[in-house]
């Protein structure tokens, strides 16, 4: 090897590697600084509605170790459950809309306008994350909780979750559609490509034995996505789970509740860490600090969890 | 299913009825498509509405005071914020992506990949969080405009490494052994004829970085937070004013001069986001055509 190459070499690796190494610091950062709570906390971290900064006024106390103001409690279980409950909503709304716009768009549309009209929809992903939640208090929320919500509570009330009362409009449903809109255009995108690059021979066979051309898409083209669908809804998923702004703007922000209804206020992890930073900066023992810690080394295993996962189901395609 | 058994009149129904369901079909995934095109259209409608009701000439010559005043110490905060994180972000994104590209087979070059995949999917909160633990707290820093662009670096370098590496492995396998049997060294060649190839698909994963850092809004709040001045040239102790917070924050006060500060900042944002990644997308689109052609 050239000395000129050898050098070069280690130049780009020496920059590549700085990636791991951000995902390292997250992780030891995170682990470090939640580590009071971690062990004031425990288990029941997980378990229990009680999101308490205790009395900021006391004289702060020693439980299990660590200094805390009296009365202070650090548990999210409602914040896993409005996370998770808004993000399988999103993707019960995402996944066949993301695949009806797909089809619509590979296989009605001419090839000349596809460019554009792809763009109606894909342009969803890059509408910041705090103009959807702008959207969804001045247009959506007023919308949906006076002429949608009402009528849902009253004619599906049958279906558990979806009576009344339909609530403010701020809430899990509210939130759930806002997200779906936001991670649609990533199923759209990607099944649209793999619906063009269906070889054509396979739809050809599909119309020579006399199937209609929708036939053809949903008998013989979407069954072979079903893979790389599985795998692009698990990415979706990810960011759902970690939305911050929107949700904040629009989910209501619930403390220590669990959601009633699909109408009730919620909060998710990654909201209620911006909701709660003013509060948890007033805690003269931190202990609120190293608590939001906890939610954020949660949310990050989490999300690389889904993420890794997600990969290994799509090695090959860029979360664009 | 044995067709010589049905009767042509069973037969028919059974056509008619496979041409009808077909029908509904693609009536759906039209519908499908025309909610979402509704929903963009509608936002955009929303926003380019009242935020042009909102524009006028002071937003452009006058800070923030309060809730009221104008914006031009946010539009300089964002742009600096930006500019920062790009700073950081390119030349992590570029080299490391040209590493992960040229020696994508060894075990390093591979688990990169991967980290930076996951990475992009981590949410941005988190790294805000981390932001404000080590830069904030354990550095002293204070809330900075250094903190927010560190932050926001970490965030898009991922990213840039694998636009520009997908970029470099798009470039034709012939460019390469052309380069290396006229005896050019490898640095030679990615730097001056491989990089050059494929610049315009660099710099659109560039660009699109640069449309998320513009358009984040919760890493800032705990690493920049928020100031009703200018920019005073420090890098630390000193927190800046972005157009994000201002939506955020300024549309639930209860006067309609905030409102309005919040809808032009939002059209500021969405207008310049919307034109960098039409940019981005369309120019590549029409690169792929003539390259095809």
């Amino acid at each position: 090897m050239r000395p000129g190459d050898a050098l070069f070499r280690v130049i780009v690796t020496a920059f590549a590697a700085l990636i791991p190494l951000i995902l390292l610091a997250l992780l030891a950062f995170l682990v470090h600084d939640s580590w009071p709570a971690l062990r004031f906390n425990g288990i029941e971290f997980f378990t229990r509605n009680a999101w308490n900064l205790g009395n900021q006024y006391g004289n702060p106390v020693t439980v299990r170790g660590e200094q805390v103001m009296p009365g202070a409690s650090f548990a999210i279980l409602f914040l896993i459950v409005g996370t998770l409950a808004s993000s399988l909503i999103a993707l019960l709304l995402a996944v066949p809309l993301g695949v009806g716009a797909a089809v619509f768009l590979a296989e009605a549309v001419p090839p000349r306008i596809r460019t554009y009209a792809s763009l109606l929809v894909e342009l969803l992903a890059s509408v910041p994350s705090v103009v959807f939640g702008l959207w969804g208090y001045v247009v959506l929320i007023p919308f949906l909780s006076r002429h949608v919500y009402p009528h849902m509570a009253r004619w599906l009330g049958f279906i558990p979750f979806f009576g009344p009362p339909s609530g403010s409009g701020y809430g899990l449903l509210t939130a759930g559609i806002v997200l779906a809109l936001m991670c649609v255009p990533l199923i759209a995108a990607n099944l649209r490509e793999a619906i063009e690059n269906t070889p054509q021979e396979l739809r050809e066979a599909g119309l020579a034995v006399g199937a209609t051309r929708f036939e053809v898409v949903r008998k013989i083209v979407l069954p072979r996505l079903r893979l790389p669908l599985i795998g692009v809804s698990t990415l979706a998923l990810g960011r759902a789970l970690g939305e911050t702004m929107a949700v904040l703007m629009i989910s209501g922000n619930a403390l220590n509740i669990l959601p009633q209804n699909i109408y009730s206020p919620i909060s998710t992890m990654a909201s209620f860490m911006v909701s709660q930073l003013d509060s948890a900066l007033q805690d003269p023992t931190n202990m609120a600090i190293y608590g939001i810690a906890e939610i954020g080394l949660a949310l990050l295993l989490l999300s690389l969890l889904v993420n890794a996962l997600a990969r290994l189901l799509v090695p090959r395609s860029l979360s664009a | 299913m044995n067709a010589g058994a049905a009767t042509p009149t069973q037969d028919r129904g059974r056509q008619r009825r496979r041409a009808l369901s077909s029908m509904l079909g693609w009536i759906a995934s039209g519908l499908a498509f025309v909610l979402l095109a509704f929903a963009l259209l509608d936002i955009l409608h929303t926003v380019f509405v009242r935020g042009f009701a909102a524009l006028n000439l002071q937003l452009f010559l006058t800070p923030t005071s309060g809730i009221a005043g104008g914006l031009l110490n946010a539009i300089e905060g964002s742009a600096l914020i930006t500019f920062g994180a790009l700073l950081l972000a390119v030349p992590i994104g570029v080299l490391g992506g040209i590493y992960v590209s040229e020696f994508g087979r060894e075990y390093f070059a591979r688990a990169v990949r991967f980290i930076a995949d996951v990475l992009v999917g981590v949410p941005s909160i988190v790294f805000g969080l981390f932001g404000y633990l080590t830069m904030v707290t354990a550095l002293g820093w204070h809330f900075s405009l250094a903190a927010g662009c560190i932050t926001l670096a970490m965030m898009i370098a991922p990213y840039i490494l694998r636009t520009t590496e997908l970029a470099l492995r798009g470039v034709s396998g012939e460019l390469r052994e052309a380069g290396y049997a006229l005896g050019a060294s490898q640095a030679n060649l990615v730097l001056r004829v491989l990089l050059r190839e494929c610049a315009p698909r660099v710099l659109t994963g560039i660009l699109l970085a640069m449309a998320i850092s513009m358009g984040e809004t919760a890493p800032l709040i705990y690493t920049v937070n928020w100031s009703n001045y200018y920019w005073n040239g420090h890098l630390t102790h000193e927190s800046v004013a972005y157009l994000t917070y201002v939506i955020w924050s300024f549309i639930n006060e209860p006067f309609s001069s905030a409102h309005a500060l919040a809808y032009a900042a939002a059209l500021l944002i969405t207008l310049f986001v919307l034109l960098i990644t039409l940019l981005a997308r369309l120019s590549l689109s029409r690169l792929e055509v003539r390259r095809s052609s």
